[in-house]
């Protein structure tokens, strides 16, 4: 077939026998892919003002009001409209897929992606039309600033992010809806068992009992071990989405009574118990969410990649339990430079809770890796290198975090480009989109009916040219944060010149290798498909290797 | 062991965390590796799971206690309110401008210093650097709010104070991009034999 042919047809793909739950599976991720194209190129300018007044690119960047409102949005569009979709729509389908049943509602997923891709949309166009740009930090009470930014930016920017966890909302909805629903394997099981298996109850009472030589508490736990981690990440989904929600409704209140020439006192507001409750929502996001959703994908992997039982599943369960409480109890590392903050909070919130992130996230590896090493020998498929490269991204990010959340080391690395690259750039970049990247592959032929991707050689182009890139990029702005180079800071004369046009260069790696990932897919499902794939869906299917059964509520 | 300075520690950081990461490195990499070969390959070493268990809590517990030790600002910190500072520097932003002491200042090697520093808009950061860029301390400026930082200066020479924090576009020429806050040469620690810092 000829390239132009391929390019417009794709290889086998074939929209039309796609179900409702493909369907809008495959939209979010979509949009995912879009923006995360939209959030690389927005790293690469970044990355590039670093370098120095020489950096080919336009002057305008150079400017702080531009800066500023890309680095505000650059995490808005890659963590929710980028990963947040992707997982999302990765779960949309995986919830219903484990447990056997419809999801809840497709209709309630198809609103999910949309606002959130509206919410994202409607958030960068606040930052590129008014320049508004208070970080995603939203420290009080500069996002309320009139002075620094224009109302109508401020406004737009709140009704984007509200949008995006309005939708985030509709995802949580939907997932317990789907879980609760008491229909096929779970017909007779009652709430409270799902409940107890949810939150990894039953891990933790079969690992008692079998230390006290009691039978097992539960033979058969009611949810599969992923769900009970995709449950769980939800919950802090639930509450980071409620915090944001509350900031974001503060800094409206504020800039409507301004539009109506109140000037209220932003000091009413206090700017450490604000900064408390942000970062207790922020952090959920990271050391929650992202850390739990992982581990339950690591396991999900593991055992689909092996065709084998998880090693020590009790152990897993009770590891996401535990987790629960970590995750609630962490975020005052994030305030260890703030001189009013409570010394004992520092203490045990911010170092003693915090380094049992390194307890969890371990235990998450090790099981991971046990599960692989005993079904040994194994084919090297890029589901499984993938997971590896997810591995050492976690490996790498994991420790760089707890390193800092210490009083001592955060004095002098707090606020540097140490936090952003070598831990949560690595983190997000490595750790959690490799990860994500084997589930893409796992799930492909599910997700499109078997559909032949167009070239393997390209996704190994893709893997070797993204992990070095990722890693690299992060290595390099690891450097120049403990050279004291700031995370949050404009530096125009290419102080840090040398670790940053490294790092634009391991960057561009991470950027062509999304060009590449992205010619594979479109070539695969070729560009009619593509358009297909937002066409409505002839079957109203909501599950996928059951008996067709459509939606609860009606697509 | 001990670290008297941000450099000296950050240089022990570099050194080990790069060791850790080639390390984590490459036992992913021999597990890629003996994954796919046919011909089982035997344990180095067995590790039990509680040992494992073990070897993760104290790394997470131990780091602290070793920070602590040989960190000497940590105890200053959690202890500043008992400690009786030689000097006292009381400053307050406002506007994205620095109100500084009238008088320059000047801190003799090994003296205890507290920084009072006030915010009276936004949040900001309180930092001091290097010459060559490294930064020696700093801490977040919380409007409304106390933000006392106890320091004592282990090495001489003329420091740069900025805001760490961002607190908008307006701590930036709107054209050039260059930092307003900047304050070249804000403290000078002297009396040491031999400038160290200011090289």
């Amino acid at each position: 077939m000829s390239f132009v042919k391929t390019l417009i047809n794709g290889t086998d793909f074939d929209h039309t026998k796609l179900n409702a739950l493909q369907k809008v599976t495959l939209r979010a991720v979509v949009m995912s892919f879009l923006f995360y194209g939209l959030v690389a190129i927005e790293g690469m300018i970044m990355r590039m003002v670093q370098t120095g007044p020489s950096a080919p690119i336009p002057k305008m960047f150079f400017e702080p009001d531009h800066y500023f409102s890309i680095m505000t949005v650059h995490p808005i569009v890659g963590i929710f409209g980028s990963t947040y979709q992707l997982v999302f729509a990765a779960f949309m389908f995986l919830v219903p897929y484990l447990t056997k049943k419809p999801l809840y509602s497709v209709k309630l997923a198809n609103a999910v992606w949309l606002l959130i891709t509206i919410g994202t949309a409607l958030a960068w166009i606040a930052g590129f039309i008014w320049q508004y740009a208070p970080l995603y930090t939203l420290y009080w009470p500069l996002p309320a600033d009139t002075e620094q930014f224009k109302i109508v930016g401020g406004f737009v920017f709140v009704i984007g992010v509200a949008l995006i966890m309005v939708g985030t909302m509709g995802f949580i909805y939907n997932i317990y809806a789907t879980i609760f629903a008491r229909v096929g394997v779970h017909k007779n099981k009652t709430t409270k068992e799902l409940l107890i298996s949810g939150f990894g109850i039953d891990g933790l009472m079969n690992l008692i009992h079998k230390l006290t030589g009691k039978p097992p508490y539960s033979k058969e736990p009611a949810l599969s071990l992923p769900v009970v981690a995709i449950f769980r990440g939800t919950v802090d989904t639930f509450l980071d989405a409620i915090v944001i929600l509350s900031a974001g409704i503060l800094v409206l209140v504020y800039l409507i009574a301004e539009s109506a020439g109140v000037s209220w006192d932003v000091h009413a507001v206090d700017a450490l118990l604000y900064k408390n409750w942000f970062w207790w929502g922020l952090d959920l996001v990271a050391d929650g969410l992202v850390l739990i959703y992982v581990a339950g994908s690591w396991y999900l992997l593991a055992t689909i990649i092996t065709g084998q039982k998880l090693f020590m599943e009790n152990v897993a369960r009770a590891a996401l339990l535990l987790e629960l409480f970590v995750s609630w109890m962490v975020w005052s590392h994030h305030l260890l430079a703030d001189q009013p903050q409570p010394e004992m909070m520092k203490l045990v919130s911010g170092e003693m809770v915090t380094a049992f992130e390194l307890l969890t996230q371990g235990l998450a590896l090790f099981i991971t890796l046990v599960t692989l090493w005993k079904a040994r020998p194994l084919k090297m498929t890029p589901p499984l290198a993938y997971l590896l490269g997810g591995l050492i991204g976690f490996g790498l990010a994991v420790p760089a975090g707890i390193i800092q959340a210490d009083m001592g080391m955060n004095r002098v690395l707090h606020n540097t480009q140490w936090i952003s690259f070598a831990h949560f750039h690595i983190a997000l970049i490595v750790g959690l989109y490799m990860t994500l990247y084997s589930a893409l592959y796992v799930l492909w032929p599910l997700v499109t009916n078997n559909t032949t991707l167009f070239s393997k050689k390209l996704t190994w182009a893709h893997f070797w040219l993204y992990l070095i890139g990722g890693v690299g990029m992060g290595a390099l702005g690891g450097m120049a944060g403990l050279d004291g180079m700031l995370r949050r800071h404009l530096y125009v004369d290419g102080e840090f010149n040398t670790l940053m046009v490294g790092a634009a260069i391991f960057g561009s790696m991470v950027l062509i290798a999304w060009v590449i990932f992205l010619f594979n897919i479109v070539m695969s499902v070729g560009l009619k498909g593509l358009v297909g794939i937002f066409m409505p869906a002839k079957d109203p299917t909501a599950s996928y290797g059951i008996e067709p059964e459509p939606a609860a509520v009606k697509a | 062991m001990s670290f008297k300075t941000s450099v000296e520690l950050l240089s022990f950081h570099w050194m080990a965390y790069t060791i850790y990461a080639l390390l984590i490195i490459s036992i992913i990499a021999w597990f890629a590796y003996n994954l796919t070969r046919k011909e089982r390959v035997k344990s180095i070493v067995r590790i039990p799971f509680y040992g494992y268990i073990a070897f993760l809590v104290a790394g997470g517990v131990g780091h602290h206690i070793f920070t602590y030790n040989t960190i000497p600002w940590v105890s200053e910190d959690i202890m500043r309110h008992e400690i009786k500072p030689n000097q006292t520097f009381d400053i307050t932003i406002e506007n994205h401008k620095w109100t500084l002491p009238s008088q320059k200042m000047v801190v003799r090697k090994g003296e205890k210093v507290l920084f009072n520093v006030g915010s009276k808009d936004l949040t900001y950061g309180f930092g001091l650097f290097r010459k060559d860029g490294t930064m020696v301390t700093q801490m977040q400026v919380l409007p409304n709010h106390k933000n006392d930082l106890l320091w004592t200066f282990h090495e001489c020479g003329s420091f740069d104070l900025t805001s760490t924090e961002y607190a908008g576009p307006d701590q930036y020429d709107e054209h050039t991009g260059k930092d307003l806050m900047m304050v070249k040469d804000a403290v000078e620690v002297i009396g040491c034999d031999e400038k160290v810092a200011s090289k």
